[in-house]
């Protein structure tokens, strides 16, 4: 049978204690991913397979990753929202892992959303 | 008129519908069904066995659950509690994916239980999809879902991989699941696929 070895995961563990933890809240930006069935059928996975590469390559520990269901707008999907501590949350259409990196670079480190992928640029609520 | 009405409706609401490519992507949509009924545990178990031809997919949670009306309308396209759109798909497209694999869904479920679907293959037969990226599937799972356990087995004629994200958890004592070492470390096991022959080295694969 094949399982997890307890020494890999206590070596983890020593590796990445110390990091915050942020899941008490102290995150500077959200990143929703739209897992609906339309959105996984559309890609959602691979979309959510970059952003994980990408938080990991730039050793990012201010970023948390979650997963919604459908938003109601099937025929832009794969789809994310980014929600940046204190500014209104912006969602990215028709993604690929392409877009996806460009958007975690400019928006996500950068500060820049990206306005040729977002939907609209303006104060919209989060589903 | 109703009816007509509910045709176009119909067409007109379908035409976004994709098909999922392989059953590790049904799999990540029908767990989200049971993220989405407020579920704490979820079993994913994937069986295949060459002497039977069959291969079985069950996803079984402890969410909210279904009346035993809501069962019977859950394989109908428009069944759905999202309000977001009319119909909901991610059901019937894990019957087409059975069904034209020489199989059959089954889902049965108790109201503040728990539901659990079972959808079984021919193994062999032309159009059942592979498997896919189910290593893919459960990092996203786990990622999105974070405070949610797993439990996954998958077995080939007897031969198993196991996880369960409480286990997990324990050890790793209040270092969050979602850091990207320990990640990897689930995607390289869950990527192995269980051999028979290679019953010591599948220990390998966990390590590296
Ligand atoms: N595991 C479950 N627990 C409780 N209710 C469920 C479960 N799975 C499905 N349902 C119910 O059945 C309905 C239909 O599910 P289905 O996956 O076919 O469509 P959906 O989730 O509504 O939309 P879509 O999958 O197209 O995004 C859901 O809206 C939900 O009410
Ligand atoms: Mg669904």
């Amino acid at each position: 049978m094949a399982k997890l070895r307890i020494e890999d995961l206590k070596r983890i563990k020593e590796g990445v204690k110390g990091t915050v933890n942020l899941r008490e809240g102290n995150f500077r930006v959200k990143i929703t991913v739209h897992m609906g069935t339309c959105g996984i059928a559309a890609g959602a996975r691979p979309v959510m397979s970059t952003l994980l590469k990408e938080i990991e390559s730039r050793h990012v520990t201010d970023v948390i990753l979650t997963s919604s269901g459908c938003a109601g707008l099937c025929s832009h999907e794969p789809m994310l929202t980014i929600e940046v501590q204190g500014q209104a949350p912006i969602k990215y259409i028709r993604l690929d892992p392409e877009k996806t990196s460009k958007i975690f670079e400019e928006h996500v480190m950068q500060g820049n959303p990206v306005a040729e992928y977002a939907l609209s640029l303006g104060s919209e609520t989060t589903h | 008129m109703k009816t007509a009405a509910r045709t176009t409706g119909r067409a007109a609401e379908r035409r976004w519908t994709a098909e999922m490519e392989d059953l590790s992507l049904h799999i990540l949509d029908v767990v989200e069904n049971a993220t989405a009924a407020g579920a704490t545990l979820i079993e994913i178990r994937i069986h295949e066995d060459s002497r039977k031809d069959r291969m079985v997919i069950t996803i079984k949670d402890n969410g909210q659950g279904m009346d035993g009306e809501m069962v019977t309308k859950v394989k109908d396209p428009f069944c759905t509690t999202r309000t977001t759109r009319r119909v909901g798909m991610g059901i019937p497209l894990l019957e087409q994916s059975a069904r034209e694999a020489g199989g059959s869904i089954e889902i049965t479920s108790e109201p503040n239980v728990g539901t659990e679907v079972v959808a079984s293959f021919c193994a062999s037969h032309i159009d059942r999809k592979p498997l896919g990226d189910i290593a893919a599937t459960m990092v996203a799972l786990i990622l999105g879902n974070p405070d949610v356990d797993f439990i996954y087995q998958r077995s080939i004629d007897g031969v198993t991989t196991d996880l369960d994200t409480r286990e997990i958890k324990e050890q790793l004592d209040g270092v969050s699941i979602t850091a990207p070492p320990v990640l990897n470390l689930i995607q390289d096991l869950l990527s192995a696929t269980p051999e028979g022959e290679d019953l010591n080295g599948s220990d390998q694969t966990a390590s590296s």
